[in-house]
């Protein structure tokens, strides 16, 4: 097998054998691309000149129509600059990335969605720190409380890029208007309205949480909505980093609570059956009744309007949209809880230190946001350029100052309890076991 | 196949000569009868299952999603959509369909070809070369089955992107490979998946040839390079058949390696990476899957079909040795 | 859409180099192995001549040469599975002695979580419940069909059909088994199953819900796939009896089923030997059905599944390693009976 490892050497033996070589040399070649690097429009990628044919390879979960928009929403700057991008993006990320990584074969760049696993490998020593020019432009354009997600033992090592907020109830605007409903702002009225609902025949919740091998996952985040209602985001960090046990009484309390919803044969699960269809219900499904009328309400988060069949109109007098999630306990604000992506390098090159910088600038997050379905908590994001009425809402509450933002706990926790034993036993739970048990058994899988 | 008429025709021509009763006859008949039953029985519910596939994919995606598909026979909606959107995609960041055919091609046949030849060789000295140690040699070999490949991933990758370094000496620098070269990374790889296997399947016909013939032409003075290609290489072609067979599919169908060794790049992405890629970043487009599932299940079954006849070639080869 | 036929060059230049090379090095290694021993044989002749004219006495043949030619058949083979698998076999070992993050000795307490936990006994029962049905269902459909359909008119369509579940990837098997066991609590199924059910006026189950049914409707997946394996490997076995022996037995007046057991099973007996034991392998080592249509909750997880979340979901190389050697042990009964299977062979 040792000649290919010889191009070079390979070539001159399948020039012996009288291949069409000459054919091969006019296909490669000689489209290099031109740096426009002087015009005008190139003016505001000034500061990253200088890496002209230099490649940068990024990998991410992000893939088919929505890493063509990724690709075109840097096209400007790699024209500009020089620099090639290599995206790549894989179903298979959380799995692929530690296996290359280990393998020695690490691209510059991930977009990596769990906290947790940026502090395994920064804890491994596989991250590079951030550049000095981007740490200063993340710290001027993103929240304290997001870059605190990407900082591990005080040194800052992933940039927050896209955002997504998770605290929405998903509803029929066309049908409350019918029937009469009024969107609910606190968790009385959303009881009042469930039960009204309840009464007049229709089943008010749906819910699904089958995702494949990530089974589970929307009803963690339900659990953490309630839990950061109803404790706190104090108790909710000390859940999230187990200085209390996953088990606290506290905690208890927020899954029964959520229980009395999820759990609730009068509620759920409009349009697919009972409680226990809820874990057979594949999450992309599952609040498509709302159009429907089979079901009021739906908790998901924000990138859920790209489930919707085409044709349905998303938007607050549409025949869909969504409303914050309530706050139960006024004295404890408003909590918001969203996830996202953050950039990690994990060679420090200059040109992938200037494809970090860039991505946190607001020529970047501009140029995405125009492209559509897209949110980021970065602070430079005119909400101008943001087109969907959803993705306006969800920029709005990112933005707001008053707000608390929680970042998806189960993306906090270890990989082997927040991708692992909490989904699992969420399932377990749905499925008719009791609250104590299943809390018990997530507690003693922590691992030590 | 061979005979064209079915085993009694077949039988009763050859035993003119002996008596046989009409009702012996009958009886035959009425096996066959029940014979060919059964298997047409089983051969519809095992396609059962495919076939709602292939009904699913000429849907529209949401009457895929909202009623079964045998209600696409009472309520017609057919649609080529799904093979549109399959065949000439809508996103362009995962490449063209006919470049990752090729990338498919190029990476399954040389690791179809390198394991049925290294296999080969090494099932023919463990079964006929006398040297010490080859029962446990070719015991080890077969325990090697259950390691499990995922196991061997990052090893594996350390050994192309890092070199071989032995105490301070570079016994192999790393390979350094880039877009369609690392197609060697992945023949590498699934070659060394491959051989315990094919090892254990080669090594079970070869053995099983007659020694007589072996010794014959040892008496005659060939060697073991000139036995192996004139006589073993024509007996066990219907077991390098089978095997290639199930090494195409498992190559071609297979999505860990190639993601791991050759990435998802356009330059190298086979097929199924493509495919899976296809469902979109939340698995909500999983409709083109239906009709992803039988483009890419076309080439298989023209491999099975045309290495089907070395199967009967088999039969002649077995009826010379006697 | 247009196709750029610059871009593909290169892959197949490329593919053009990997046939090149593997002329070169398989025919290489034939053509070393043919010149060798012949420049061995010319020496020895010419020493032998040239003893005989001085009268001293004959030098021994050596004996080693058969282990050489050995070496040289075996010499890639052994290569590649050093790099590919003896290497990473030990680091598995070496890894189930340590923690998740691999940095400090932790002696056999991955082993002990293995036995710790509730839920790995009940893995522990579905892995053998796996390991007990695949290969003895798969087998036992693989025979009957090849037997039913060899020589038949149709044979190659029949053949076909058994065998496309093999042919389909897994991406396309878990969407056509969605629709055989789907469910909907309301409104239309879309799972085939239920349908059936409802139609005879049943009320439609969640099929994967229920314990122990569950991991009994994974199997019949494995089985659907794996019986085209089996029928493929033992309809050439059935093709390859010698014809004068059947048409002997022909000529005898035995009915088929005295065919069957009388010359069939006995010419057969290596083919079913080797399909059962791959399939054994085969489906300690399977998890992508359990993965994908499940992910081993419900009670249906098995020793392949646990091993992959561990080692790749969670990061905890220590256990995932640990549930790795673990089926290696679980291999050995199959590794002893080829043992004794080998002896006999060599005996007999």
């Amino acid at each position: 097998m040792a000649v290919f490892t010889r191009p070079r050497q390979a070539f001159v033996i399948a020039g012996v054998l009288g291949l069409a070589l000459s054919a091969t040399a006019c296909g490669t070649g000689d489209d290099k691309k031109s740096s426009k690097a002087g015009s005008a429009e190139c003016a505001a990628y000034e500061k990253y000149q200088g890496h002209d044919g230099k490649k940068v390879s990024i990998y991410a979960s992000i893939r088919d129509a929505e890493a063509d928009l990724l690709e075109r929403s840097w096209s400007q700057f790699t024209d500009c600059t020089g620099i090639e991008i290599d995206y790549e993006g894989s179903g298979e990320f959380e799995a692929q990335l530690p296996v290359r990584v280990d393998g020695g074969n690490a691209p510059d760049i991930a977009f990596v969605p769990q906290p947790g696993l940026v502090k395994r490998f920064a804890d491994a020593g596989k991250l590079k720190s951030l550049s000095a020019d981007t740490k200063a432009l993340a710290e001027q354009n993103m929240p304290a409380d997001w870059l605190k997600y990407g900082t591990v033992n005080g040194t800052l090592y992933g940039v927050p890029l896209g955002a997504n907020v998770k605290s929405f109830v998903w509803y029929s605007p066309k049908t409350f208007k019918e029937k009469g409903w009024e969107v609910p702002t606190t968790w009385d009225q959303l009881i009042a309205l469930s039960d009204k609902i309840a009464a007049s025949g229709v089943k008010p919740w749906c819910a699904g949480v089958e995702s494949g091998d990530a089974t589970g996952w929307p009803a963690t985040d339900w659990i953490e909505d309630v839990v950061l209602r109803t404790q706190g985001p104090e108790v909710y960090d000390q859940w999230t980093s187990h200085t209390i046990p996953f088990n606290d009484p506290k905690i208890v309390d927020a899954v029964d609570r959520a229980g009395s919803i999820l759990k609730n044969e009068k509620y759920v699960n409009g349009g697919f059956g009972g409680v226990k269809s809820i874990t057979t219900t594949a999450f992309q499904e599952a609040g498509l009744p709302v159009t429907t009328g089979k079901c009021a309400m739906h908790r998901q988060a924000s990138f859920y309007a790209n489930q919707f069949p085409e044709g349905t109109k998303v938007a607050e007098d549409g025949d869909a949209f969504a409303f914050y999630f309530p706050a139960i306990d006024p004295a404890k604000g408003k909590p918001v809880l969203g996830a996202g992506e953050f950039v990690v390098g994990y060679a420090d090159r200059p040109e992938v230190q200037a494809v970090q910088t860039y991505l946190v600038s607001a020529e970047y997050v501009n140029s995405r946001a125009k492209l559509g379905n897209w949110v980021t908590a970065n602070n430079k994001l005119d909400i101008a350029n943001v087109a969907s009425p959803i993705d306006k809402l969800s920029v709005q509450i990112l933005q707001d100052k008053t707000g608390t933002f929680r970042f998806d706990g189960s993306d906090l926790m270890p990989a082997a309890v927040g991708a692992g034993t909490f989904w699992k036993g969420m399932v377990e739970w749905l499925n008719g076991k009791a609250t104590a048990p299943v809390l018990q058994g997530i507690e003693s899988s922590w691992p030590k | 196949m061979t005979t064209a008429t079915p085993t009694v025709a077949a039988g009763t021509q050859k035993t003119d000569g002996t008596p046989t009763t009409t009702a012996g006859r009958v009886r035959k008949r009425l096996n066959s009868r029940t014979a060919t039953l059964v298997s047409i029985v089983i051969a519809v519910v095992w396609t059962i299952p495919t076939f709602g596939l292939l009904v699913s994919s000429l849907r529209p995606e949401d009457e895929i999603k909202t009623t079964g598909w045998w209600t696409a026979f009472t309520n017609p909606q057919f649609t080529f959509e799904n093979y549109e959107q399959v065949l000439f995609g809508r996103s362009a960041s995962s490449g063209q369909l006919a470049g990752s055919f090729i990338n498919s091609l190029a990476i399954t046949i040389p690791s179809v070809l390198f394991p049925l030849a290294f296999a080969s060789l090494a099932a023919y000295a463990l079964a006929w070369i006398k040297f010490r140690g080859r029962d446990w040699l070719y015991i080890a070999i077969f325990a090697l089955q259950i390691v499990p490949l995922q196991m061997a991933l990052v090893p594996l990758l350390k050994f192309f992107s890092t070199g071989v370094t032995l105490g301070g000496v570079t016994l192999m620098p790393a390979w350094d490979l880039v877009d369609e070269q690392k197609f060697a990374q992945v023949w590498f790889a699934h070659t060394c998946f491959a051989l315990p296997f094919a090892v254990f399947l080669l090594h079970n016909f070869i053995s099983q040839l007659p020694g007589d013939l072996m010794e014959a032409a040892r008496v005659d003075g060939a060697t073991h390079p000139k036995i192996f290609r004139t006589i073993v290489l024509p007996l066990i072609t219907p077991a390098l058949a089978a095997f290639g067979i199930f090494q195409f599919l498992w190559v071609w169908n297979d999505l860990l390696v190639a993601l791991i060794f050759a990435g998802g790049g356009d330059e190298t992405a086979p097929l199924t990476v493509r495919l899976a890629e296809m469902a979109g970043t939340r698995g909500n487009e999983w409709q083109r899957l239906t009709a992803g599932a039988f483009v890419s299940i076309v080439v298989p079954l023209i491999v099975f079909l045309s290495l089907q006849r070395f199967f009967v070639r088999g039969l002649l080869a077995g009826s010379v040795k006697g | 859409m247009e196709f750029d036929f610059a871009a593909e060059q290169p892959k197949l230049l490329m593919l053009m180099y990997g046939l090149v090379a593997f002329v070169l090095v398989v025919g290489g290694l034939l053509l070393l192995l043919d010149v060798v021993p012949a420049w061995f044989a010319r020496r020895r002749e010419a020493q032998l001549v040239a003893a005989s004219a001085s009268g001293a006495p004959l030098p021994r043949r050596p004996r080693q040469r058969e282990g050489i030619f050995a070496l040289f058949f075996l010499l890639p083979t052994l290569l590649l599975l050093t790099i590919g698998l003896v290497v990473p076999a030990i680091r598995t070992l070496l890894l189930s002695l340590m923690n998740g993050d691999s940095t400090e000795w932790v002696g056999l307490r991955n082993y002990g979580f293995l036995f710790s936990d509730d839920a790995m006994l009940r893995v522990l029962t579905n892995t053998l419940i796996w390991v007990l049905l695949v290969p003895l269902v798969a087998t036992g459909f693989g025979l009957i069909y090849a037997v039913l359909v060899d020589k038949a008119r149709f044979e190659a369509v029949a053949k076909s059909l058994i065998f496309l579940p093999m042919a389909i990837s897994f991406v396309g098997a878990s969407i056509i088994w969605k629709f055989v066991y789907a469910y909907r609590g309301e409104g239309d199924q879309i799972g085939l199953l239920n349908q059936i059910v409802v139609s005879l006026g049943g009320e439609p189950k969640q099929w994967l819900l229920e314990s122990p049914l569950n991991t009994l409707l994974l199997i019949v997946i494995m089985v659907w796939i794996q019986a085209g394996f089996a029928m493929v490997v033992l309809s050439a076995a059935i093709k390859a009896i010698p014809g004068d022996i059947v048409e002997a037995a022909r000529l005898d007046g035995v009915s088929p089923w005295q065919m069957f057991w009388q010359i069939t099973m006995p010419s057969i007996r290596p083919a079913l030997i080797v399909v059962m034991v791959t399939l054994t392998i085969a489906t300690l080592k399977v998890f992508d059905i359990v993965r994908t249509s499940t992910n081993g909750n419900y009670d249906t997880s098995v020793i392949a599944n646990e091993m992959y979340n561990q080692a790749f979901r969670y990061g905890q190389s220590g256990q995932g390693s640990a549930l790795a050697v673990f089926l290696f042990i679980l291999v050995i009964p199959v590794v002893i009976y080829q043992i004794r299977n080998l002896r006999q062979q060599r005996e007999g």
